[in-house]
């Protein structure tokens, strides 16, 4: 029983909402407004030439036998052709997915790196200088749009200064992605042990993950200095403090083991809209992510693009969510013993 | 110290290790005659004929296969190369003979033409791409169609260097139409290895894998990433190119493109905003070439099921309300060819696009309005496309405010790409938008035949005029030189003017933005990228 019990039920649960997203992402690409025949069908169309495509491409059958064919495909592990990028929506995602993915955990982790210390270190000496300056810090990088901060720092270290590399997507034109294992490439070069790849492709990386990551500070520096001046100010850390535990130990222990819980809560969401903020990081870096392929897909009323991308980030959240519930274990044993 | 000796000196001392790659990748570059090319276009195949095959896609077409013919070049005043239209000039054809009743084309193949695996090509494989075009229908087939090329039964192989086309009626376009980025030539034998039988013209493998002879092989192909182009040495449909490899990168952003031509990383910006092309002009290390896009023209189109529309004279007080001056100063930042000002209702002569006799006259615009029942004004909502809101946003804007004037009053609608051609050029259904239609194929018949005709996709107005149609449907097949082509061409240009269901604001340019050092760069019609003439100075 216990955590192992919880996990299952958790699976189990998220079972009815991907067959909703399913139904739901089906439906609403249907009812986008465009047609995706006339925009395919180039330059000197005609409604013959527009009605050929639309039969090639499928979209003069009835609604439930457009649905019923896609959970065939879908059942059988394919997400079907995008006509946007010409490729399988499986490729085109599987391709995609790790370079946002990529980009957006070593976002999260500078971000992490910087907010939590400096959460905590505002917490313990609230409205002192450092919690003013992380203050005008997050409050500056959440109220900057990501697609200025992007050009400001491009601006400022590519084209004045000339120390970024040129803005031309995730490796420099000199070199060729490492062989793909995990499509993360500075793993992926890493494997292979090509220092000199992984060394261009973090240099790519680190402004598109600046922008990011200045981005996403604020909401965990916040929180973490919210939660902790509220477990501080709690009777357990009083009479930790009265046991004459030490500063250390009461501070890292006591305190911040219990303010971690809405912080990894509130990480599960800064992850979430990080992937959507990616989209402008994206376009302005040359990025071939997820996210700028979505809202092209959008704009071209690629259907096949559209479902596969909701369809495979409803699955990224479901398993991240569970990620979540189970940390939460781990930080409070009460969850697994609940039932 | 300017960021250059900056940048020279962080180097030296080591500051910008992770850049040293970097620099010896320029040097690299320069030394092996390889281009870097930037676009905000993302190729979706490689396939022309292929369904769902986007604009961007339509280079792959130009570099890597060959047709029969192809067009000259001209150097303009400027300086700059443009293709021309009147002159029609052997690719993979050595020569041709059209029959005397005009009714057939007999093309002889060059001898030494050869397919990258060395096959050599023969008149079945022209014969098989044609029927291809035709056979895969949407785009490639209403194309051909344009030029007369709509049974396969048109196309004879008659031995193996020999190939003609049987043509219904005699038509000028015919030939022209040869040489547009649709009709390539494929090899048909690798292609039909690669085929099935579900899949008869080796759809799915010309899709990622080329199959023909042209100057340019492809290297590399990453979807939404690039496109690596390596030269064919063996070619001989015209000079082997001078770049040994020509990387395309796309690039959605034009922040990033500018700076990164700018900066002098990539050799050329291909298409750039007029804003930018107008700030760069100065440039010391950057020089921008641009040409005014052939038969194309940016129109401000009123639709006639509109009901104030129907009548001639709101249309004409439209005309004379728009502030031309100020569009093509603050819209097409002085960039284009000015439609305006023109001096007589009936044309003198045959040139298009031409200035229409309209100018910015808003008591002329009230007085035309107050013969009508609109003499109190309409309210109207103007469209325009987020494809081409560069330039159609502050035009829209300038708009508005001009005819706010003679009291209509606009409201402005952005429509996003996808939704633009279904609402805008298939179903007709906005009352007044932003159009920019430009033909392939360069005679003023092809423009009005596209975008005056009822029905037809450039239609955007609902325009229907018997004698239109009848005078396009004679014109179109007729030669140049004919003696009525002339006369009729100057009467639909006359009913243009007149009975305005689309009014000129400018001629657009193609504008890129290049390396000083780099030369050979054409404007095509097709408004794609042509890199085999690119060769950088010596």
């Amino acid at each position: 029983m216990g955590r192992l019990s919880l996990v299952a039920g958790r699976i189990a649960l998220s079972l009815p909402t991907i067959f909703g997203v399913i139904v739901i992402s089906f439906l609403l690409t249907r009812a986008l407004p465009g047609d995706p025949a006339a925009y395919f069908a180039g330059p000197t169309a005609t409604p013959e030439s527009i009605a050929e495509i639309r039969h090639s491409l499928g979209l003069d059958r009835s609604l439930p036998v457009q649905f019923v064919g896609y959970l065939q495909d879908l059942a059988t592990g394919d997400l079907g052709q995008s006509i946007s990028t010409g490729q399988s929506v499986m490729s085109d995602i599987l391709t995609r997915l790790p370079a946002s993915l990529e980009l957006t955990f070593l976002a999260l982790f500078m971000s992490l790196v910087v907010a939590i210390p400096a959460g905590i270190l505002a917490a313990t000496r609230p409205d002192g200088v450092i919690d003013q300056a992380t203050r005008f810090l997050v409050t500056a990088g959440v109220s900057l749009p990501t697609f200025f901060t992007g050009l400001l720092l491009l601006f400022i270290f590519y084209f004045k200064l000339g120390w970024a590399p040129s803005p031309l997507g995730r490796l420099d034109i000199l070199y060729l992605s490492p062989p793909t294992v995990t499509g993360f490439y500075l793993v992926d070069s890493l494997i292979a042990g090509d220092l000199e790849t992984f060394r261009a492709a973090l240099a790519q990386l680190m402004l598109p993950s600046i922008t990011l990551a200045l981005f996403t500070m604020a909401p965990i520096a916040r929180m973490t200095r919210a939660s902790m001046i509220a477990a501080l100010g709690s009777e357990y850390i009083r009479t930790a403090r009265a046991a004459g535990l030490s500063r250390r130990m009461v501070l890292f222990v006591y305190a911040l083991r219990n303010a971690m819980l809405p912080v990894v809560t509130t990480l599960g969401m800064v992850f979430s809209f990080a992937l959507g903020a990616n989209v402008l990081v994206e376009k302005v870096f040359a990025w071939p992510g997820i996210g700028s392929y979505a809202v092209d897909a959008l704009i071209s009323s690629d259907y096949a693009a559209v479902q596969g991308f909701v369809l495979s980030m409803a699955l990224l959240f479901v398993t991240l969510n569970l990620l979540i519930d189970i940390l939460y274990t781990l930080l409070d044993p009460r969850i697994a013993h609940e039932n | 110290m300017d960021r250059r000796t900056f940048f020279k000196a962080a180097a030296a001392s080591g500051l910008a290790a992770a850049n040293l790659p970097f620099l010896r990748n320029i040097a690299h570059a320069q030394g092996r005659q390889q281009a870097v090319i930037v676009t905000g276009g993302s190729i979706n195949s490689l396939d022309i004929h292929r369904t769902g095959t986007n604009r961007p896609s339509y280079q792959v077409a130009v570099n890597v296969y060959d047709r029969l013919v192809s067009f000259g070049v001209n150097q303009r005043d400027d300086g700059s190369y443009t293709f021309d239209y009147s002159q029609v000039v052997p690719e993979l054809a050595e020569s041709w003979e059209v029959a005397e009743d005009g009714k057939s084309i007999t093309f002889k193949l060059r001898q030494d033409a050869k397919f990258w695996d060395g096959a050599k090509v023969t008149a079945e494989d022209v014969r098989w791409s044609f029927e291809r075009a035709l056979a895969l229908g949407g785009f490639p087939k209403s194309q051909m169609g344009a030029g007369g090329f709509v049974d396969p039964a048109q196309f004879v192989a008659v031995d193996e260097a020999t190939f003609r086309v049987d043509l219904k009626a005699p038509s000028k376009l015919s030939l022209p139409d040869l040489g547009v980025p649709v009709a390539i030539v494929i090899n048909s034998k690798l292609a039909l290895k690669n085929a099935t039988d579900a899949d008869p013209w080796a759809s799915d493998y010309l899709h990622r894998t080329p199959a023909g002879g042209g100057a340019f092989k492809v290297e590399r192909w990453d979807p939404g990433q690039q496109i690596v182009y390596a030269r064919n040495e063996d070619w001989t449909c015209g000079p082997v190119p001078a770049m040994e490899r020509v990387i395309v990168r796309e690039v959605p952003s034009l922040s990033t493109r500018r700076a990164l031509v700018e900066r002098g990383d990539v050799t050329l910006s291909f298409d750039i905003p007029n804003k930018d092309a107008k700030d760069l002009k100065g440039s010391k290390t950057v020089k921008v070439v641009g040409s005014p896009i052939a038969n194309c023209i940016h129109t401000l189109c009123p639709n006639l099921t509109f009901e104030p529309f129907k009548d001639k004279r709101v249309r004409q007080a439209l005309a004379w309300a728009l502030p031309y001056q100020q569009l093509f100063d603050q819209a097409a930042y002085g960039l284009g060819v000015p439609l305006w000002g023109g001096d007589s209702t009936t044309p003198q002569d045959i040139s298009w696009p031409q200035p229409f006799p309209y100018t910015t006259d808003l008591d002329k615009a009230r007085a035309l309005l107050a013969e009508t029942d609109y003499a109190e004004g309409f309210e109207v909502p103007l469209s325009f496309s987020l494809d081409f809101a560069d330039w159609g946003e502050p035009a829209a804007a300038l708009i508005q405010d001009s005819l706010r004037q003679i009291g209509i009053n606009v409201t402005l609608e952005k429509i996003p790409g996808a939704n633009w051609r279904t609402i805008a050029l298939v179903e007709k259904r906005l009352p007044l938008l932003l159009e920019n239609f430009g033909g392939w194929l360069d005679t003023p018949d092809y423009y009005f035949y596209f975008s005056y005709l009822k029905g037809n996709l450039f239609n955007a107005s609902n325009y229907d005029n018997p004698e239109m149609q009848t005078l396009v449907d004679e014109t179109l097949p007729m030669p140049v030189d004919a003696p009525d082509y002339a006369p009729n061409v100057r009467r639909m240009i006359a009913i243009a003017i007149d009975d305005l269901p689309r009014i000129p604001l400018w001629q657009p340019t193609l504008n890129s933005a290049m390396a000083e050092n780099l030369d050979g760069y054409e404007f095509w019609f097709h408004r794609q990228i042509d890199a085999r003439p690119l060769k950088f100075e010596a």
